[in-house]
């Protein structure tokens, strides 16, 4: 059988699938990053793989997120996507005439517009995160609630409790203030979600038509009390789509699948990659006055990659034909 | 004297030809990199714009190299930028160092007073002397931006990878060495026979981006995460709405850009009909004219509590309706992560890129039915 990975490495969580030729979902796992990529695509993969009961040949492998490029040299992926992307590239493929994509992950949120299955719109949240899943995460931790049964409580709310939203440490202070008063846990909590959805409408969609289909996905989606708070503020249905918490990938994996049908072979190594030891470095180069910060990826002494130059020489695979007057700074 | 001014683009071109004149000795700060953003970090206040922050870094790191005597320049308008050297001077001042500080008004302060600053910074010339030098400089300075104007449409169709900036460099060396208007009137023409000649090939379905924004933000690479050369090296042919001497010169119709201040106030007015500070209006009319000549996209860049562009800010969602071309801002402070901004960047290619190939097929469907 033929299939097609896709990975996205985002800040909280990284998330694999594999895709059959049709865009169903053959096995999917969603995995915490915890400040070590490398380490937690090896274990995606061995879960990938654990998950698998048939021979899978992959076709081709797709890489979005943060570390996008860091994987795609890891594994050897066809196609490099944002992840904006790769988000609506996956919606589409859930609700083809999807309209508006919410996805709110660990600390990005964003919002995306859509017409006739074209991006024509998108925002990102730039100088804050307050609203995104390390927020609600944090709280679940120190109101002793586990962030699975949130949503749950969140729901047995009659209505929410007003929690200012704009910045999330205030937002835990005015918390903090309404436990103190007596308010109850349910309607914290819910009124935190109101709080949430109000400072995603405010941060990301100001001036933007919100109209429907609306996708709701990400981790965040998860929390039905999230769900609920947007539906009662925009006043229309939202949609949660199954693999609601790997979309990333799955856009990742579909845009594989797209980008692999142009070339002869993929070029992913293989499920071996979570054997092998990754080592990554950095320096600085001091061959001209723009002191690039450029990084590594090495594998048993084989340099894969080396990005972040602005001249582009170090993007070349063997260090042997760079220029010697060109050496590290340190 | 030794004199240092913080790096805004090619200004350091600029000065040090205009100080070599002066036969004044110009220490231009070492290039902007995280170390200067850290001294600026360090030394200024919080709420200050991340211009304010490089500057000081940059003057911190000039003193270090061995000048006395900072130049800045100053300024009349509602923007904060034009008390920034007295702030400077009390910071830098705070800190010990022993200097001299020398703010250049525009002319529009007063003409005395702009003829005493350059006495000062230039002793050994005569005022007819002082006024050759700066016109000889001024129009040196011109055709270095017009390089830059040219690596822009160059490397979106470059062959070899680098070819542009190799070209650049090339030119701007050439131009360093002419000091005499006669020499100077020759390597421009070499400068832009050298960057006409950077082989192009012939793309016909390209992406156009025009980038508009805050002054400073614009013209430094550092600040800007360079990313003129980010979109050219995409492929994007790459405007953008301001140059050095269209800014710092006394003509109103911006010879570089190629677009008169009337003409954008015109453009500007149905949605901002009076000047608001710093480049607020420019911001708006640029992005009107760009929207008017067909661009794919308008990219804004501006520094994090810049006044003049939040207010523009917050008036392109209505271009970008009124117009149907896509708009992204960029709120750009102290972070140094590119990856954000690629991010969003990448996307945003995408989309217009999706964008013209949807409209494009929109056009054929129209075709097809009226030959049906």
């Amino acid at each position: 059988m033929e299939g097609y990975l896709g990975i996205d490495v985002g800040s909280v969580s990284t998330n694999l699938v594999i895709i059959n030729r049709e865009n169903r979902i053959i096995a999917s796992v969603y995995t915490r990053t915890m400040g070590r990529p490398i380490e937690a695509v090896q274990r995606g993969m061995v879960e990938l793989n654990q998950q698998l009961d048939c021979e899978i040949e992959i076709k081709g492998a797709g890489t979005t997120g943060s570390a996008r490029y860091l994987t795609a040299a890891m594994v050897g992926a066809d196609v490099v996507k944002n992840e904006i992307t790769a988000h609506a590239v996956a919606a589409i493929n859930v609700i083809p005439e999807v309209k508006t994509v919410i996805e709110i992950g660990g600390q990005d949120s964003k919002i995306i517009l859509l017409q006739n299955k074209v991006v024509v719109d998108f925002a990102m949240n730039t100088v804050c995160a307050a609203g995104t899943g390390s927020f609600l995460d944090h709280q679940s931790a120190r109101l002793g609630v586990p962030i699975e049964k949130f949503g749950e409580l969140a729901l047995k709310a009659k209505n929410g409790v007003q929690i200012a939203g704009r910045c999330s440490v205030f937002a835990e202070s005015d918390m903090i203030h309404k436990q103190q008063m007596g308010y109850c846990l349910e309607e914290i909590v819910y009124g935190l979600c109101e709080a949430l959805v109000r400072n995603y409408l405010n941060n990301l969609s100001k001036g933007k038509e919100i109209l429907s289909p609306v996708v709701f996905q990400g981790g965040v989606a998860a929390n039905a009390g999230m769900k609920r708070a947007f539906e009662e503020a925009l006043n229309v249905e939202i949609i949660i789509p199954p693999f609601f918490n790997v979309m990333g990938a799955i856009g990742a994996a579909i845009l594989a699948k797209e980008q692999t049908e142009f070339q002869p072979a993929t070029n992913f190594r293989g499920f071996s990659v979570s054997d092998l030891e990754y080592k990554t470095s950095s320096f600085v180069c001091a061959g001209c006055s723009n002191t690039c910060e450029v990084v590594k990826i090495q594998v048993e002494n084989e340099t894969l990659a080396r990005w972040g130059g602005r001249c582009g020489k170090w993007e070349v695979a063997s260090e042997k034909s760079l220029n010697v007057t060109c050496k590290p700074a340190n | 004297m030794k004199i240092t001014s913080p790096h805004m683009g090619n200004i350091y071109l600029l000065l040090g030809d205009l100080f070599k004149r002066f036969e004044v000795e110009y220490i231009p700060p070492p290039p902007t990199t995280n170390r200067t953003l850290q001294l600026g970090i360090r030394y200024s206040p919080e709420f200050a714009c991340l211009p304010l922050k490089v500057t000081v870094g940059n003057f911190i790191e000039g003193i270090e190299r061995g000048a006395d005597t900072l130049v800045m320049a100053g300024g009349v308008g509602p923007c904060r930028f034009g008390y920034y050297a007295e702030v400077q001077k009390r910071i830098i001042g705070s800190l010990g160092y022993n200097f001299n500080m020398i703010t250049v008004e525009p002319i529009g302060a007063g003409l005395v007073n702009f003829v005493k600053t350059f006495k000062k910074l230039a002793p050994k010339s005569s005022i007819k002397e002082i006024y050759k030098s700066i016109k000889t400089s001024f129009i040196k300075a011109q055709v270095f931006d017009f390089v830059e104007k040219k690596a822009f449409e160059a490397r979106a169709f470059e062959i070899k990878k680098g070819a542009t900036n190799v070209a650049v460099k090339h030119a701007t060396e050439i131009l360093n060495s002419a000091f005499t208007p006669t020499e100077l009137g020759e390597a421009k023409a070499e400068a832009f026979r050298i960057m006409n000649a950077v082989e192009k090939k012939e793309e016909e379905d390209y992406l156009k981006i025009g980038i508009v924004g805050e002054f400073f933000i614009l013209l430094e690479p550092f600040c800007n995460f360079d990313m003129c050369e980010w979109l050219g090296n995409r492929g994007v042919l790459v405007e953008r709405s301001v140059y050095l001497t269209d800014w710092i010169g006394s003509s109103k119709e911006n010879p570089v850009a190629g677009i008169g201040e009337e003409e954008i106030k015109k453009a500007a007015k149905p949605y901002l009909s009076h000047f608001v500070g710093g480049e607020g209006l420019p911001t708006i009319g640029n992005s009107v004219k760009f929207a008017q000549r067909g661009f794919d996209g308008v990219i804004q860049l501006f520094p994090f509590t810049c006044m003049p562009d939040t207010i523009a800010k917050s008036i392109l969602p209505k271009i970008s309706r009124d117009f149907d071309i896509p708009i992204l801002s960029f709120v750009i402070d102290e972070q140094t992560a590119k990856a954000g901004v690629i991010t969003r960047l990448e996307a945003f290619l995408d989309l217009i890129r999706a964008r013209k190939n949807s409209r494009f097929k929109a056009k054929e469907k129209v075709v097809e039915t009226v030959n049906c």
